[in-house]
């Protein structure tokens, strides 16, 4: 331990040579910023394209598309994609593009409302949890193995089931999923700095355990959290899309990518792939943007 | 220097590392060469490119550095040009490499019997041979139990063992050049004697020629024959190790020699010297010296034209115009300390020494700590008695595992004592927690921890954890807080451009300045310092232990000061206490334990520390390790290693007492002081015309 340890956030770091890269540390003072970091990355920009496009959808969907998402065309049922109908129409007439543009509105507004409950809840418990140790631990750590066990999507439909499956029971619901995975995360993240001496020196200074948690240790535990709000947030969209094909989602007439493909899946084999094939694009777009930028995110934190 | 004697030879070796687009030489224009069973020390600060060095040599260099000039020779064979069939029979047979961390050196899954018998296997030897061969290293390497060790998973060794068992692969294939970079940093001071020995004497046997790589010079300087200085990827100056450290031609040598604390000096009577400004980044453009920034010497020829090597004799070279004059570089900091209180109260500040200042400020009794339950648990402290003088700085030294955190730890409440210990400051009983404590008393005792890394939090600003204990602590706020900030951080050195940043942005030492801040912005009575320069520089360390001296004379704060670095505790403390396995086994005035007669367990740490100022008179070695807390030896506890054991078996089974042998020397040994120190005079009395 001679060597001034080089800072693991320093990205010169893991790309030297011992004795340099504690050296090239200090030259790598006013490294740019992590957000400089990643607005490098064409991956991130890829994925944060496609997700701002599908933001500017949910928002302004009925302005873009070019039909009424809603309206029936009795006469152009199941068209194939043309100049008029880009992506077709159902079996309704209603234009595939529009439902779809218009569709994004649902999935982007429960799949973060969830994840933000989820992962508020689940750093608070993961906090306590990791902070605490001892009984606390043993016990919420139980409980949270416990919910673990059980399988995630039956308790959600059961809610659902039980008390009807709209816009909040969804966030509530899916939130509530989501809790004890984030926990245990963020208490792993908390257990690698509690041994720190700044925790000591904290106490050190009368400082009272609300501040220790939330003062000290959340800022140094934020990383794991951003990434782990972005894994999460992959798994809620694919989640919401697959609890709406299943038909506990929003319901129809209102535009939804999951209740789409449910509704029309059964005409694939009539040849009318299009009324599948483009909303279940949009949700693999979707995934795989939120994907993309996780794992950038992912890497500049870890660099 | 003929090809059939040389094993190694470098010259004008330039390495390029690549970052972020940009070249940056990390070292330029090295040359040096080791003639057979030699042994050659490479010595510089962290950054000088002392590991890149060694990479370098057989091409271990990471993916982004390459050498980029320079031819490499070893044994007459050129690695930079080699083929990787060609490459990997030289790194397997010609050059070993011994590493800093033992544990990362070995295959955690396999048996390290199986992993040094897999050497043997690779130069050829059937399974069986290879084994016997294995036990036969081991056996080299002083290992008394070798079938057992071979049994064992790496992590089941302790680090001394493990360091062993890499350098008997090292020597498997008796190479012609071992490399050693860092090989005893990670070890105890008594381990690290042991293995320097075993390094020492089997060099003479395999006659191996040896690059060692240390920042500690004092290591250095018993180990090598010939050594290079590195600063900043270049090499300043050569020569034989005994003359260089004696008589340095180099500036940056001279100001580097001058960091350290020597014997005889202390804080009331000498300041350390210290270099001023930092180290160059490697690849930074640099024209002229590179050490004519930092150079009192430096005239504007240093800063234009770089200066060749001149020949300061037969066998030496310096690469310094003025290397006539280095020996009298002008001091950085005044050797003189600063008259800060005038006459008198510049001494009541604790300089002075222990005596008259006023009694106890904080009182240990009977103070023991068991982690891990009554019955299986482990003793880390048993019974220690001990009190702090106002004023005084009390050193306290010991192997790893002896307590000396675990003590501090009680003394702040982080760790809460057994029942019936005592922890008192002014007399008054402390809550064993620091939740519990009042301000007032979490006031009084602060501490600087070891590394500023984990202590600061990376996350808040300097500002505002230096800011945190002004309002906490001593109530501080609006413009009273931002005044006694600024008094705060120009105590400590700091600029107010320091305060926005973020400590990794930061240099080691201006962390630990920030950390050093931060214990003294509420005003304490007692700083504990725990090893606060041992994940320092050499030039940084004198700095910030100036500083510690400094700040003793103008808060007048008492200090514990923890260290394993005997030489920095003689330098800065009133009295030691040496602690072993949680016990006290000798307290007393600085200069009345180190001068003798000693514990024979402070006598072995002692003689077990490399020294600069020519070896140590009267050498004991510990044998062993230092046994399991939670199995501690009868009687006393040291007997398992104790050379000077008595033959009357009372030491297997009575643990002595702690006496007081002369005003203030408390000593907890069976033998009597005035044996111990005809003992102890005798060793010494026929090498001691020799020092000095």
């Amino acid at each position: 331990m001679t060597d001034i340890a080089a800072d693991p956030l320093e990205p010169s770091a893991t790309t030297l040579g011992p004795a340099s890269a504690a050296a090239l540390a200090v030259a790598a003072r006013g490294t740019p910023a992590p957000w400089r970091l990643l607005v490098r990355r064409p991956t991130f920009l890829v994925g944060a394209a496609v997700l701002v496009f599908w933001i500017v959808c949910a928002i302004f969907g009925h302005a873009i598309a070019p039909y009424n998402p809603l309206a029936q065309q009795l006469l152009a049922t199941n068209a194939a994609p043309s100049g008029a109908h880009w992506f077709g129409t159902d079996p309704l007439g209603r234009d595939v593009l529009s439902r779809v543009i218009v569709g994004a509105r649902s999935i982007l507004i429960i799949a973060p409302l969830a994840t933000i409950l989820g992962t508020v809840l689940g750093t608070a418990l993961g906090l306590a949890m990791g902070y605490f140790g001892g009984t606390f631990d043993l016990i919420s750590g139980r409980i949270v193995e416990a919910v673990l066990a059980l399988p995630s999507f039956i308790i959600a439909f059961m809610f659902l089931v039980a008390l009807g499956p709209t816009t909040i029971n969804l966030v509530i619901i899916i939130g509530l999923v989501f809790t004890p995975l984030i926990a245990r995360t963020v208490r792993a993240a908390v257990l690698a700095e509690r041994h720190l001496d700044y925790l000591s020196a904290a106490r050190l200074l009368g400082e009272n355990r609300s501040r220790i948690m939330f003062g000290e240790i959340l800022p140094n535990v934020m990383p794991a959290i951003l990434v782990e709000f972005t894994v999460r947030l992959g798994y809620a969209v694919f989640t919401v899309a697959t609890l709406s094909f299943l038909g506990f989602g929003v319901q129809p007439p209102t535009p939804d990518w999951g209740a789409d493909i449910a509704a029309n899946y059964g005409n694939l084999t009539a040849g009318y792939w299009w009324q599948v094939l483009f909303p279940a694009l949009a949700i693999a777009s979707l995934v795989i943007a939120v994907i993309l930028i996780t794992d950038s995110i992912e890497q500049v934190l870890a660099s | 220097m003929s090809e059939d004697n040389t094993a190694l030879s470098v010259s004008h070796l330039d390495v390029t590392y690549r970052v972020r687009g940009q070249d940056r030489l990390a070292l330029r224009d090295v040359s040096f060469s080791i003639g057979r069973g030699e042994s050659y020390g490479l010595v510089g600060e962290s950054g000088s490119g002392k590991s890149t060095a060694a990479l370098a040599l057989v091409r271990y260099l990471p993916s982004n550095g390459r050498v980029s000039a320079g031819t490499v020779s070893i044994n007459g064979l050129d690695p930079l040009s080699m083929g990787p069939g060609a490459l990997r029979d030289l790194r397997a047979r010609t050059v070993s490499m011994v590493y800093q961390e033992p544990g990362r050196a070995l295959n955690p899954s396999l048996r390290v019997g199986r992993q040094i018998a897999e050497v043997f296997q690779i130069a050829g030897q059937s399974g069986d041979d290879a084994r016997q061969s294995a036990e036969q290293m081991l056996r080299k390497v002083q290992i008394s139990d070798p079938g057992r060790v071979m049994r064992r998973y790496p992590h089941e060794l302790s680090g001394g063992m493990a360091q062993r068992a890499v350098i008997a692969m090292a020597l498997a294939v008796s190479p012609s050049l071992l490399i050693l970079d860092e090989p005893t940093t990670a070890l105890d001071a008594t381990v690290e004697a042991e293995v320097l020995d075993l390094v020492a004497a089997l060099r003479s046997e395999f006659q191996t020629s040896v690059l060692f790589i240390s920042h500690n010079l004092a290591v250095i300087a018993k180990m090598c024959d010939r050594v290079g200085v590195l600063y900043a990827g270049e090499l300043v100056e050569q020569g034989p190790a005994r003359e260089v450290f004696d008589n340095p031609r180099h500036p940056y040598t001279v100001g580097l020699l001058r960091c350290i604390p020597r014997r005889g000096q202390r804080k009331d009577t000498d300041r350390l010297d210290t270099i001023p400004g930092f180290q160059p980044t490697p690849g930074q453009a640099m024209t002229g010296c590179v050490f004519a920034p930092r150079c009192a010497l430096a005239r504007d020829k240093c800063r234009t034209v770089e200066p060749p090597f001149f020949r300061v004799s037969d066998l030496r070279t310096s690469r310094c115009y003025f290397h006539e004059q280095a020996p009298d570089l002008p001091r950085n900091t005044p050797a003189s300390i600063p008259s800060a209180g005038a006459d008198g109260a510049g001494l009541a500040g604790g300089a002075g020494g222990a005596d008259g200042l006023g009694g106890s400020l904080v009182v240990v009794e009977g103070l023991s700590k068991t982690f891990g339950g009554p019955r299986a648990g482990v003793r880390a402290l048993a019974g220690v008695d001990l009190s702090i003088q106002r004023g005084e700085t009390l050193g306290l030294v010991g192997e790893s595992g002896s307590g000396k955190t675990t003590l501090a730890r009680v003394l702040l409440g982080l760790t809460a004592p057994d029942q019936g210990s005592v922890v008192t400051l002014h007399d008054t009983p402390l809550s064993p927690d620091a939740r519990r404590r009042p301000r007032p008393v979490l006031r009084a005792l602060q501490i600087v921890f070891q590394n500023p890394d984990s202590a600061l939090n990376r996350r808040h600003t300097v500002r505002a954890l230096i800011s945190r204990p002004l309002s906490r602590l001593a109530g501080l706020s609006g413009q009273a807080l931002r005044d006694r900030l600024a008094e705060l951080i120009a105590s400590v050195r700091l600029e107010d451009r320091h305060l926005p940043l973020r400590p990794s942005q930061l240099s080691g030492g201006l962390k630990q300045r920030v950390a050093i801040a931060r214990a003294f912005g509420g005003g304490p009575e007692v700083v504990v310092c725990d090893e606060p320069t041992s994940a320092l520089d050499v030039s940084v360390q004198a700095a910030i232990l100036n500083l510690l001296a400094d700040l003793q004379t103008t808060e007048r704060v008492t200090y514990l000061f923890i260290s394993h670095d005997l030489g920095l505790v003689r330098y800065l403390s009133d009295r030691i206490v040496v602690l072993y396995l949680g016990r006290v086994m000798e307290v007393g005035p600085s200069e009345t334990v180190f001068a003798g007669p000693h514990h024979p367990y402070t006598e072995a740490l002692f003689s077990a520390v490399p020294s600069l100022d020519g070896e140590r008179p009267s050498r004991i070695r510990l044998t062993g390790e230092i046994p399991s807390a939670a199995d501690p030896p009868s009687g006393c506890v040291f007997h398992t290693r104790c050379p000077r054991r008595l033959p009357t078996g009372m030491c297997e089974s009575t643990e002595p007492p702690l006496l007081e042998e002369e005003t203030g020397h408390l000593i907890r040994c069976h033998i009597p002081l005035s044996e111990l120190r005809t003992i102890q005079r005798n060793e010494s009395a026929p090498s001691q015309g020799g020092s000095s």
